[in-house]
């Protein structure tokens, strides 16, 4: 079985639910998605579908592509992303994958591009508490000191510094669903998700925890 | 808004005929439904709508306020909370601000509002 897809963030609102408390949950609009092609031990060393999600036009699409497209009988896709299963599992190029592979309750990791937020300092990026604001410290938003004269005499690799921040893969884990209709293809889940209104995003399985 | 995201948003709030009707300076009495252990019962709070926030959207809300033993009591209410069974307007106001907010620094005669229609004498809340 398939355990996960692609889908696009829509937006978020607020549910409530029949106990009177107030939800909130970002509404995504997952699949349908094509295996485009389906990787196998023998052919590939591992168990794995590519999935494809999204319409692309064909002339976008370079030969080679158009061809790996043609192979499975699907149409081209924007999105091609691939997910593991495990052997055995009776899945073959051109099927669809639909949101009822979820079901309400279900734990899921959704991973997308989060929102970019450019150069930042860092107070913003990595939570540095600043200096004083008065008494004429002027040390307000500065990271310190980084590296000292004698020793280290250096600064670390991987010193926390200002610098772009954000407009990278994250992945929110634990999610829970809160309902699935798969006649509109529509997920809801509780919470925020990272990335933007409109972007793509990879739902899947958690992967810690169990259930 | 997308449409799909407002789609979802009305399916879960409360149909237009069932959002309660009032104003912002009515008195109003709220039925509110609370859980207590295994029992269920409906409270009820009356008082002043001093405030409005949030317009169509499913996180709408409004605060009623009351002076009770002295003290003035802020409540905020979610508009399409299924737990608001229902808003009984007792006594319509008319006032010319969204939020009432000024009432909070009066007492008595001075924290009053106009009752709609009736320009001369305004009665206690």
């Amino acid at each position: 079985m398939v355990t996960g897809l692609m889908g696009k963030k829509l937006g978020m609102t607020r549910i409530y639910t029949e106990s009177g408390a107030a939800e909130p949950v970002t509404v995504l609009e997952a699949g349908p998605c094509t295996v485009v092609q389906r990787k196998t031990t023998e052919c590939d060393g591992y168990e794995a579908v590519q999935l494809g999600f999204g319409t692309k036009l064909e002339k976008r699409c370079t030969k080679p592509l158009r061809g790996h497209f043609a192979k499975a009988g699907a149409s081209p896709a924007s999105v091609l992303r691939e997910f593991r299963l495990d052997s055995g599992d009776e899945v073959n190029a051109g099927d669809t994958v639909k949101v009822d592979i979820f079901e309400i309750g279900d734990r899921v990791d959704v991973a997308g591009i989060s929102k970019g937020k450019g150069f930042q300092g860092v107070q913003k990026r990595w939570g540095f508490g600043g200096g004083p604001a008065s008494h004429g410290s002027n040390h307000h938003r500065e990271p310190g000191s980084i590296g000292m004269s004698a020793d280290p005499s250096k600064v670390h690799k991987g010193k926390k510094l200002p610098g772009r921040m954000g407009n990278k893969r994250i992945t929110a884990q634990n999610l829970e669903i809160i309902s699935v209709d798969p006649e509109k293809n529509l997920i809801l889940i509780r919470g925020s998700i990272p990335g933007a209104n409109g972007g793509v995003v990879v739902v899947r399985k958690r992967v810690k925890g169990t259930k | 808004m997308n449409p799909i995201v407002k789609e979802v948003s009305q399916a879960h709030t409360k149909p237009a005929d069932r959002i309660p009707k009032f104003r912002v300076g009515d008195t109003v009495r709220v039925h509110f439904r609370i859980v207590e252990g295994e029992k269920e019962r409906i409270q009820v709070f009356e008082g002043l709508v001093i405030g409005r926030k949030g317009g169509e959207t499913p996180h709408a809300k409004f605060t009623v306020r009351r002076v009770a033993f002295g003290v003035g009591v802020e409540r905020v209410f979610p508009l399409h909370s299924p737990r608001v069974e229902k808003v009984e307007v007792m006594r319509e106001g008319s006032v010319r601000r969204s939020k009432l907010y000024y009432l909070r620094g009066r007492s008595g005669k001075a924290a009053r509002v106009k009752i709609k229609g009736r320009s001369t004498t305004p009665t206690a809340q």
